[in-house]
């Protein structure tokens, strides 16, 4: 959920942002930006990095004082060294509220446009709320195949979810399964 | 009983055999194991989670069911584990844990799917068991406890979808 930017510039008081950065890949990325946060005086909560293709993408939480433009200002000679495009949003935290996911949806076919539109179409018809969705495109370049790995929880089963995937079944291979969640 | 949470360092402590079989080690097995009945999902515990530094768990998945379709989770229900020891691991599976002792995480850990063990219960005798599936993960999650190992020491890669368990 987006915030108004705190209008306290300067102020000492922290707020969380997230910083997204994407660019083309090249080593070190990660180092060198989160050191500029450090030394700015920003404190990181979750984040992810993807290497999608070719291109480097990172989205990650920070607490700082000074509000979003300082943030920026502060790493933005890093990341315009690095060549990254720099987005900084102003967020609630919303930190130790981990959900677990429940369900685990497995698709993959030769590729073709829409496959993740119908796939989550479906889903969100059949009440499946996506925690965490990771895609892939495989195979080679005359043959690629998608790869679709997604996880969250429903309040309908797997044969449930499974039924409303039919559907699809003649162009993509699909496979719904419970995640068990040991508590140990 | 309290429960001892990451990172508090006797969690990463090796515990020390059981050598007394008397009426305070059961009474304490008696207390943790109504601890873990206590506790949300309450499947298992291991001593040191409540700070006793003894080669001691409890493995209980009666009446534990899985998904929506509430079916049951194999088991052979209450195990008293004192100085268990895992001989023997087959195959490995790729599976979710959290822990009470870590709030609010879970993470992939790789575990096998069949292991052998012995153990000795609350009263000095010795044992020799199976186990498969479910209850194998959680004996290994608890053994791992008493050798100072959390599933934080096992985790891979949340995209890691090598080693799916059988399609049901």
């Amino acid at each position: 959920m987006m915030k108004e930017e705190e209008v306290t510039m300067g102020s000492a008081r922290k707020q969380w942002y997230m910083v997204s950065l994407v660019g083309k890949d090249q080593s070190g990325i990660v180092a060198r930006v989160t050191e500029v946060l450090y030394q700015a005086g920003g404190v990181l909560g979750e984040s992810s990095m993807m290497r999608l293709g070719c291109n480097f993408s990172i989205m990650m939480m920070v607490e700082i004082a000074g509000g979003g433009e300082q943030l920026r200002q502060s790493i933005a000679p890093v990341t315009t060294e690095l060549g990254l495009h720099l987005h900084v949003d102003a967020i609630e935290p919303g930190l130790h509220q981990h959900q677990v996911p429940e369900l685990r949806v497995v698709v993959h076919g030769a590729d073709r446009p829409g496959i993740v539109a119908q796939v989550t179409g479906v889903l969100a018809e059949a009440g499946f709320d996506i925690m965490d969705l990771d895609s892939q495109v495989g195979g080679s370049s005359l043959e690629p195949i998608y790869i679709l790995l997604i996880e969250g929880v429903a309040n309908s089963g797997v044969e449930t979810i499974h039924q409303a995937l039919e559907p699809l079944s003649a162009s993509v291979e699909f496979r719904v399964e419970e995640i068990d969640t040991l508590i140990g | 009983m309290e429960i001892l949470t990451y990172p508090n360092q006797q969690l990463k402590q090796n515990c020390e055999p059981v050598e007394q079989f008397d009426e305070s080690l059961r009474q304490f097995v008696s207390e943790l194991e109504a601890f873990m009945r206590s506790q949300p999902g309450g499947i298992g515990i291991a001593a040191p989670q409540v700070g006793q530094m003894q080669r001691i768990c409890i493995v209980d998945l009666t009446g534990m069911t899985r998904g929506k379709k509430k079916k049951p989770v194999p088991n052979q229900g209450r195990l008293i584990l004192i100085n268990p020891e895992i001989t023997e691991w087959e195959g490995f599976e790729l599976g979710r844990e959290g822990c009470m002792s870590v709030p609010d995480y879970t993470g992939n850990v790789i575990r096998a799917t069949q292991i052998a063990f012995s153990a000795t219960d609350e009263w000095g005798e010795r044992h020799e068991y199976e186990s498969e599936g479910f209850e194998a993960r959680a004996i290994q999650h608890e053994v791992d406890h008493l050798e100072g190992l959390l599933f934080l020491d096992r985790l891979v890669s949340r995209r890691t979808d090598l080693f799916q368990r059988k399609q049901r």
